[in-house]
């Protein structure tokens, strides 16, 4: 043992050391950069099994039949764990809500903006559709069939948790909200059913 | 500080044994340990906090034997633990409430550590392996109270994920990713469960660290003096076996009062409501050990400041031995520090008050109108962040401070450790 080992060191020094030195750094570098490729590959897998599955992406979306809803009405529908606000506005929620100066709001967008053509390709600003959960830490907002909440003094929705207050049009207006309750992709399939998702 | 060993294997079969596996002169060394002999009541924390990791570990292991990790039955099974599981009802407050009286003990270790300079150094890096050990907590404690899967639960869930929706640009993915979906369901459940079992185990291992680094270094006293002589000793046990054990009874007659009388004093109503992903509470607060960060949180009205905000205010525990300049390590011997702390103490009990109640609600009466919980916790969050910059900085350059004593035999003959 202790012979082959003399041996070896007497190698290393003959010669070629440096060249021997130089050798074992590239094979250092090779075995840890083949290493460190493999820990990744293998780590990617391991990390990515998080995200939502193939399943649960599929449920993204849901199908919403307007036709029931009357004026000054607001139904919740269920889609990815959250409500989607669908409100039937009155007159002069609309009219409030195209009267305000679109400068003054934290995140300025017009009532306009806030819909998608329905099935005849105009937009219908009666029907407010928006996913019904607060901007700042994810609350569900009051403002069922009207009742706003007494505290808030925009006439739309409020958010109990952290005081939020949000517009007849869905646009934040005061407390610590960053944006506006969020449009939610969706489509009008007939005159009757909205696709969100 | 660790000194050389003082086993001696009297039997043959002793003598076998250290030879070959030298675990009862690991043992023993450790037990008798020299620690300072001026070491107070505070000091007892330690010997509570391992018991109550002992204590969760225990129930928790249990509780996961009866627990079903399913957004349909999770609710049910806990109830079913509490109603039908032989000694449920037990079990489960004592893992409850256990939490909540773990969090009571290490905010007491940790200001005691504050108090008497415990941070300083040769002991850095035992504060810093125990700001960990807090961090790995307050992560154990938020994914515990998602498991019952009430209405605070979720809600609870739904508020901290969000934090991470706030980040830009990749908020929004990351909060996917932590949620396994659009929102706080069942994946979420589950792996909040797999990480709930696996936390206390890095924990322990943080603990490990912990106690060995308070004896390499030695333990801190009240008069944050250096151990010089023997004669400043005694052996942790029996001494401070026996004065541990007497506040753990103490501390276990309090732990039994909750248990046993108010075991839903601490936690909330509205979690025996059923998660409801359409309804939220009129008013989500969480445990009452993270109400002062809540209070943080919402102290600015903005949601990525205040989320910045509450971060900061753990992270910056962990510079502080660094932020602090002062040359003495106990604040008995500070005169202005030892204010400045008791000032500390009160903003953080203000601070949970703040966190207990509605921002805009008037916390203050003052004829019509008032001051409100959110100017408040302003005012207290500004004072939180101020005693850790500038205040302690600034105390070690302009503080004079009072002459400390010779040794700690000499402070105890003198009647001032």
């Amino acid at each position: 043992m202790s012979d082959k080992f003399a041996d070896n060191s007497g190698y290393a020094h003959e010669g070629h050391g440096d060249d021997e030195h130089t050798r074992r750094d590239f094979i250092y570098i090779a075995t840890g950069a083949a290493a460190a490729v493999g820990a990744g590959a293998l780590a990617w897998p391991l990390v990515t099994q998080m995200s939502a599955a193939a399943d649960t992406r599929a449920a993204g979306f849901v199908e919403i039949d307007i036709s029931q809803v009357e004026e000054g009405q607001q139904i919740k529908v269920l889609w990815r764990g959250k409500p989607v606000f669908i409100r039937y506005r009155t007159q002069k929620e609309i009219e409030e809500a195209d009267a305000v100066d679109v400068s003054t709001l934290r995140d300025p967008q017009t009532d306009d903006e806030r819909f998608v053509p329905n099935f005849s390709g105009k937009i219908n600003k009666k029907l407010l559709v928006m996913v019904g959960v607060c901007t700042h830490f994810g609350c569900i907002p009051y403002g069922e069939q009207g009742k706003v909440d007494p505290q808030s003094s925009f006439g739309g929705w409020y958010c109990p948790c952290h005081g939020s207050e949000y517009d007849t049009s869905g646009r934040i207006r005061k407390g610590p909200a960053p944006l506006n309750l969020l449009i939610p992709e969706y489509k009008y399939i007939s005159e009757t059913v909205i696709k969100v998702g | 500080m660790s000194g050389h060993s003082t086993y001696e294997p009297k039997y043959a079969a002793e003598k076998w044994l250290d030879k070959r596996l030298p675990i009862v002169r690991m043992g023993v060394d450790f037990m008798g340990f020299p620690s300072p002999r001026n070491l107070n009541y505070w000091y007892a924390f330690g010997g509570i906090l391992t018991l109550c990791l002992i204590s969760q570990i225990i129930t928790g292991i249990i509780l996961a034997m009866h627990y079903t990790p399913h957004v349909d039955m999770a609710f049910d099974s806990v109830q079913r633990i509490k109603r039908d599981v032989p000694f449920g009802w037990l079990l489960q407050p004592m893992h409850a409430v256990g939490a909540a009286m773990f969090f009571l003990a290490v905010y007491i270790h940790m200001l005691r550590g504050v108090f008497y300079g415990s941070y300083k150094a040769p002991r850095e890096l035992l504060w810093v392996i125990g700001c960990l050990i807090y961090l790995a907590m307050m992560a154990t404690g938020f994914l515990g109270y998602t498991l019952p899967w009430g209405q605070m639960s979720f809600w609870g869930a739904t508020v901290i994920t969000g934090f991470f929706g706030a980040i830009p640009i990749v908020g929004e993915s990351l909060q996917q990713w932590l949620l396994g979906g659009f929102s706080v369901g069942n994946p979420t459940l589950q792996r909040f469960f797999s990480l709930h079992y696996l936390l206390p185990f890095i924990i322990c291992a943080l603990v490990g660290l912990h106690v060995w680094a308070v004896h390499h270094v030695g333990q801190n006293n009240p008069i944050g003096i250096d151990v010089k002589k023997k004669q400043d000793t005694l052996p942790f046990h029996p001494f401070y076996t026996m004065k541990d054990a007497f506040a753990i009874v103490v501390f276990l007659m309090i732990f039994a009062m909750f248990v046993f009388y108010l075991p839903d004093a601490l936690g909330h109503a509205d979690n025996y409501q059923r998660a409801n992903p359409m309804v939220t509470p009129p008013h989500i607060v969480p445990e009452w050990y993270f109400l002062p960060f809540y209070a943080i949180l919402r102290a600015v009205p903005s949601k990525l400041f205040g989320i910045i905000l509450m971060f900061a205010a753990i992270a910056v525990m962990f510079i502080l031995p660094w932020i602090d300049t002062a040359k003495v390590r106990s604040m008995r011997f500070r005169p202005i520090a030892r204010w400045c702390f008791i000032i500390f103490l009160f903003m953080c009990f203000v601070l949970g008050w703040c966190g207990a109640n509605s921002p805009s609600q008037i916390a203050i009466h003052m004829g019509e109108k008032g001051i409100t919980f959110s100017t408040i916790s302003r005012i207290a969050t500004l004072y939180y962040f101020a005693f850790f910059i500038p205040i302690l900085p600034l105390l070690g350059w302009f503080e004079k401070t009072k002459k400390l004593p010779k040794s700690i035999t000499h402070a105890i003959h003198e009647g001032v450790a």
